[in-house]
């Protein structure tokens, strides 16, 4: 018995190799971040450069902060493939409306119109219980027609750019950090600790869990997915302004795709499509891969469209490596 | 309203025809009336030919979905069998340059099924994946170019008529009804609906599942590719944008044709009401003169109201807990 005791302190203080096996299953992606920045580093003498970084978080802060409000929904047990023409519908509109009525009052009308959007999918997902995936996918084609009914399908511009301060979002500095990268990583702040330490948080990661068990328990199940999708609509409108902002014009497809590529990023952070886990730092990091390997490639040459072949491995080995720690074995038995 | 829906139901299963036929039939009748030129034969052929090209993906698409898995990537193989189709026909002739066209999907189809079975990662995610990655391949290989046919008997072919139908229709119904054949009177279709229905009860009984979905990923490929290589046959030409957007489009006319996402029931004729009801629906208000960014919002409408429908008929009871 003493023996035992003395014997196990500095046992301890070593990890073992089960614990190295510990954390890689379950920080795997981020490890794996890590490895695929030092490898890029050697190849590329530009590429660990802050000014290189600093690249990268503006170029990602758009589908990064979707992504934020992405995850939630899908914390909360649905998805949300509406969000790229939800882009679209934003930035037009606040684009349009800028030089009408100026840009505060643009700004907070496009916030009310995309959040009623917003209400929209909650209403018909939260409360109506209709399957996320097709509803989402309805409204993307819907808020396309909208976006387009209201421009008339003409794109649309500011005129004047250098004297608006709209050029704020998207163009200014704060700190020596763009402003984009602020909203990015400050919502990203933001959301992770209203999720890990608030009652609304946990709400969340209940009803995408187990909705039964969360209804049961006396969580008003409707509401909180009803939220989820206000706070992807919000998120959206973030990465609008960013958007806007930037190029100072909106064409009327310009989120075309966004949806997928946001969700590619939640995935590879490891959200599950399954609800009930996953965190905003899991997908800013699984973002910050996206932008890093399409960096990385473009800097040692490689044409643009190279990036979204590895972004298919990467994507597939990253959920495969998750799914088989959890099942114990590399492949299924399955015959 | 939900009782007149479920007396509704009733009334469809009285007959074996899927209950979207009533919606189709319905929004035929009404164009018919409100305008001019729907009801020509021309029109109507038209209308066959211009949904052809999703009603073929649709049909491998329905199979995946009964299975309960889904792929998101088959826009992008229609891009890249259209590429190699009218890219590869000066090099190697226009049927070996086809033959690579459909090999492609199908073998992409293998790849997806495979990753699928033995990685046991969600068909979504790893479709997903295929989807970015295939359309990558596709600008790899094109070079950003856009590719026009050399043969002219290649464009001719999107563009002829057979025995009074456009070629294209025919192709198009011709593997509907052998579509049709194999999901209810195979082995293959009944396994399908057994491993989309219960998994586990299809394992138990023998059925060897992640054959079987690769067998359907590969059907689906090969129905992607075929709709990529006829829809350049009707343009004589092909672009590496092709596609895009093409699994939203045909998700819509499975769901809309009553297959589950879950998996387990579905039908082709329900899925060929689904497709004909968009084919329809586009063609109809295009005939009256609707502004195509209306289509949009209401075709999108249409699908969310007919999820909303589906479920009030289907919901059994209260097995649900309201909250």
């Amino acid at each position: 018995m003493t023996s035992d005791t003395t014997g196990a302190p500095p046992r301890a203080m070593l990890p073992t190799w089960s614990d190295v096996g510990h954390l890689a299953q379950r920080q795997g992606i981020l490890i794996a971040f890590i490895l695929f920045i030092i490898a890029f580093s050697f190849t590329s003498e530009r590429f660990a450069s802050w000014d290189n970084a600093s690249t990268v978080f503006r170029q990602v802060s758009i589908i990064g902060t979707m992504a934020l409000g992405v995850t939630v929904v899908v914390i909360g047990g649905n998805l949300d493939l509406s969000v790229g023409s939800m882009l679209s519908f934003a930035t037009v509109l606040v684009v349009d409306l800028h030089d009408k009525i100026g840009p505060a009052p643009a700004m907070a009308i496009t916030l009310v119109a995309t959040l009623a959007i917003g209400a929209v999918n909650g209403i018909l997902v939260g409360f109506l219980r209709l399957n996320s995936l097709i509803v989402t996918l309805g409204m993307l084609s819907a808020i396309q027609g909208v976006t387009l009914i209201y421009s008339g399908g003409q794109n649309v511009d500011i005129t004047d750019q250098e004297a608006t301060w709209f050029a704020f979002f998207g163009r200014d500095f704060l700190l020596g950090v763009a402003v984009p990268t602020w909203i990015f990583l400050g919502l990203a702040v933001v959301f992770q600790i209203v999720l890990t330490r608030t009652a609304y948080g946990r709400r969340v990661f209940a009803v995408g869990g187990n909705p039964m068990a969360a209804t049961f328990s006396g969580i008003r199940r409707s509401y909180v997915v009803f939220s989820t999708y206000l706070v992807s609509a919000f998120t959206t409108f973030c990465a609008a302004l960013i958007l806007g902002s930037r190029v100072m014009g909106s064409q009327n497809n310009v989120g075309q795709g966004y949806e997928l590529m946001v969700l590619a990023g939640v995935i590879l952070g490891g959200t599950s499509l399954l609800g009930g886990s996953g965190s905003m730092v899991k997908t800013v990091i699984g973002v910050l891969i996206l932008g890093f390997i399409q960096n990385g490639l473009l800097l040692m040459g490689y044409q643009y469209y190279a990036q979204w072949l590895v972004t298919w491995v990467v994507i597939i080995l990253a959920v495969w490596l998750d799914v088989a720690s959890k099942r114990g074995r590399l492949f299924t038995t399955t015959t | 309203m939900t009782k007149t829906l479920q007396s509704l139901t009733h009334l469809s299963r009285l007959t074996v025809v899927p209950p979207i036929w009533l919606f189709t039939l319905a929004c035929a009748l009404f164009f018919t009336v409100t305008t001019d030129n729907f009801a020509e034969i021309g029109n109507l052929t038209n209308i066959l030919q211009q949904t052809s090209t999703i009603g073929l993906i649709a049909l491998g698409m329905t199979v995946v979905m009964i299975n309960g898995n889904i792929d998101l990537s088959v826009g992008a193989v229609v891009a890249l069998a259209a590429s190699l189709a009218v890219g590869l026909q000066s090099d190697i002739g226009t049927l070996p340059a086809v033959a690579v066209g459909l090999g492609s999907g199908i073998a992409l189809g293998f790849l997806n099924g495979m990753i699928v079975w033995k990685t046991g990662v969600d068909a979504f995610i790893v479709t997903l994946g295929a989807m970015i990655g295939v359309r990558g391949l596709v600008f790899v290989y094109t070079q950003e170019q856009s590719f026009f046919a050399m043969d002219f008997a290649y464009s001719d072919f999107g563009m002829s008529q057979t025995l009074g139908l456009p070629t294209l229709a025919w192709v198009f119904l011709g593997f509907t009804v052998v579509m049709h054949w194999v999901m209810t009177s195979t082995v293959h279709g009944r396994n399908a609906y057994a491993v989309g229905g219960n998994r586990e009860a299809a394992l138990n009984a023998g059925i060897r599942v992640g054959r079987h979905m690769v067998v359907n990923f590969m059907i689906v490929g090969f129905f992607a590719a075929l709709a990529g290589i006829t829809l350049s046959t009707q343009m004589g030409a092909s672009t590496p944008n092709l596609g895009r957007e093409y699994e939203l489009w045909t998700i819509t006319a499975v769901v809309l044709g009553g297959t589950k996402l879950t998996g387990g029931a579905g039908s082709i004729l329900g899925t060929l009401g689904g497709v004909l009801a968009i084919g329809i629906l586009r063609n109809g208000m295009n005939l009256m003169q609707v502004p195509a960014f209306y289509v949009l919002v209401i075709l999108g409408a249409i699908l969310i109201a007919v999820l909303f429908i589906d479920r009030q008929v289907n919901r059994a009871g209260s097995e649900e807990v309201e909250a």
